[in-house]
């Protein structure tokens, strides 16, 4: 019968990322919640995987899944390879961060199995044996508590920060065992991977950051934003939708596909705040959230909110800033 | 293409905390899935071929199919059911897959996530039951009539570049191009396209879904927010600037 958790580790070129680590620490979390055994999975090609270094963490074993064809991430390779995984381990949990990868690949892994993964969850409470996993909808808007009532395994995969990855704990040295798994037709190339022209605006050293949203409704209105900056002595940024549109160049964009920041002082203008802008900002010093929606998820992480017009909020502020300093 | 709650409606959770309240909600195309539209317009006209729009729900979505044909889509195709948008991303990927299987399509394009559910899996999902190779986050498509590149978004500002061999299926990621308007001509022209309907076979919508909602409920606060101004904004602003300064500090 299909027992124990089975949590994925993400690297690039052998260098585990942080999402991998706050897998682990929610996998062990479960595990110890539902008293089940913990098993690493970690994919590769030839030497180059960093199978050991999981193997200081607590588990009871760590499975390093190796074939040439894994060098490289494709979704091809790593479905069919996770799939020997799961079947050879037999889990009834399996955990993976939600990345990008993870994001590409694990829905096809699931569905050889028949089913769906329960994605992108913020938590995992564990009462009588059953868990419940819960998950952000409507942009964030919402909590919903999901329950599997399937067959193992269940796949989950939690979302950037949903768990310490520093609160992992460390063991004794897990068995590594290699696994040589077979791949099939790969049919998807990869390049190498590359970042854009180096960014123009390195936003993560602002100590000041206004940043607006849809709510500004117009390219023009961003005067309105860059005066308040100005004031401030800050820098302007913003959530997707107004780099789509093309109305701030994209090395402005502040969120899980653009930057992720930490200043003194962060002002949100009309962000209502979905998860995927949420992640890039939520560590900043003191947030202060101007939106005329009281219900936006910007405002659950708020120090300071005003609800109402930010046309009409911005420019008193800016004057009241100015006066204050002088 | 899905039909979304508007980004803007205001949400209630209905009485049993499983689902919101639809009764007079407004909907909207799903963002990303509007993008995947354009894409496909715009492949269409630098390589030929035709576009065929494909959309799961109840009658309400025949708008989001109708925008989609006055857009520039050829065709349509509208898989009805009236609990259709509540099934899990296995169940609405395999109901998807049947429905355009025999489409023999060169590429599909879904967009990369729903702005209600937020599962990120459907396409992903229809691609596997079709035997196709896919890529997701997809942020510009480079095709000729031998070849398919993809662009994909990682995270952090990287990127990447996938070839691969069609027929394919790419989620496609917001912001991938600007979204054209339809025109009049388009409307009018929309009105004489074909919309087939096609109805799930009947233990399509019975099988496990293996994920089910508890309950539904707005996120508990991490922070206690102080709000300012009791709805007069310009207050709101005076107070705030006194506060950056005498409490929070940061002035």
């Amino acid at each position: 019968m299909s027992n124990g958790i089975l949590v994925f580790a993400e690297h690039r070129a052998g260098v585990l990322n942080k999402s991998s680590f706050e897998a682990i620490a929610a996998a062990q979390s479960l595990g110890v919640e539902l008293g089940q055994t913990l098993t690493a999975v970690v994919l590769g090609a030839g030497a180059n995987s960093p199978a050991q270094e999981i193997a200081a963490y607590d588990f009871s074993k760590v499975v390093y899944a190796e074939n040439e064809k894994l060098a490289d991430y494709t979704p091809d390779g790593y479905t069919d390879a996770m799939e020997r995984v799961v079947r050879a381990v037999d889990p009834q949990y399996v955990i993976l961060p939600h990345t990008y990868l993870v994001r590409d690949f694990a829905p096809k892994l699931a569905a050889r199995f028949g089913k769906g993964l329960i994605s992108d969850c913020i938590r995992a409470q564990v009462a009588e044996g059953r868990v419940t996993f819960s998950r952000r909808i409507f942009l964030g808007k919402i909590d919903a508590d999901v329950v599997s009532d399937g067959e193992a395994p269940v796949f989950a995969t939690f979302q950037s920060g949903a768990y310490r990855g520093d609160q992992a704990t460390k063991g004794s040295g897990a068995q590594v065992e290699t696994m040589n798994v077979e791949v099939g037709e790969v049919r998807m190339k990869p390049e190498a991977p590359f970042q854009e022209v180096k960014q123009a605006v390195d936003l993560t050293k602002a100590d000041v950051i206004v940043a607006i949203g849809r709510g500004i409704k117009s390219k023009e209105n961003i005067a309105l934003a860059e005066q308040l900056a100005t004031a401030l002595g800050g820098d302007i940024a913003a959530s997707r939708p107004i780099c789509d549109a093309e109305w701030l160049p994209i090395d402005r964009q502040i969120g899980s596909s653009g930057q992720t920041v930490a200043p003194k002082l962060y002002i949100a203008l009309g962000i209502s705040g979905a998860i995927q802008h949420l992640v890039g900002m939520k560590n900043a010093g003191t947030i202060v959230a101007i939106n005329k929606d009281p219900e936006a998820p910007i405002f659950d992480i708020a120090d300071y909110g005003i609800v109402g017009d930010l046309f009409e909020a911005v420019p008193v502020l800016t004057e009241e800033i100015k006066k204050l300093k002088g | 293409m899905k039909q979304v709650a508007n980004k803007d409606a205001i949400l209630r959770i209905n009485k049993d905390a499983t689902w919101i309240e639809e009764g007079d909600l407004s909907y909207e195309v799903n963002e990303s899935d509007g993008y995947a539209l354009e894409e496909a317009l715009r492949l269409k006209e630098k390589l030929g071929g035709e576009v065929v729009v494909c959309s799961m729900g109840p009658q309400r979505v025949k708008t989001v199919i109708k925008d989609a044909l006055a857009r520039g889509a050829d065709r349509a195709i509208h898989v009805v059911g009236d609990s259709l948008q509540h099934l899990s991303a296995y169940a609405a990927a395999s109901i998807l897959a049947d429905a355009v299987r025999d489409e023999q399509a060169d590429l599909i394009l879904t967009g990369l996530q729903s702005d209600d559910y937020g599962y990120a899996q459907t396409g992903v999902i229809m691609a596997e039951l079709l035997g196709l190779p896919h890529a997701t986050i997809v942020i510009e498509v480079d095709a000729t009539d031998e070849r398919l590149r993809v662009k994909r978004e990682l995270e952090s500002g990287w990127y990447q570049w996938y070839e691969m061999p069609r027929p394919a299926l790419l989620t496609i990621q917001s912001g991938i191009s600007q979204i054209r308007y339809a025109t009049l001509k388009g409307i009018m022209a929309a009105k004489k396209k074909e919309i087939r309907e096609v109805t799930p076979a009947g233990d399509a919508t019975q099988r496990p879904s293996h994920q089910r909602i508890e309950k539904i409920y707005f996120p508990q606060k991490t922070k206690q927010t102080q709000f300012l101004g009791n709805g007069d904004a310009k207050r709101g602003a005076a107070e705030l600037a006194e506060k950056l300064r005498t409490e929070a500090r940061v002035i």
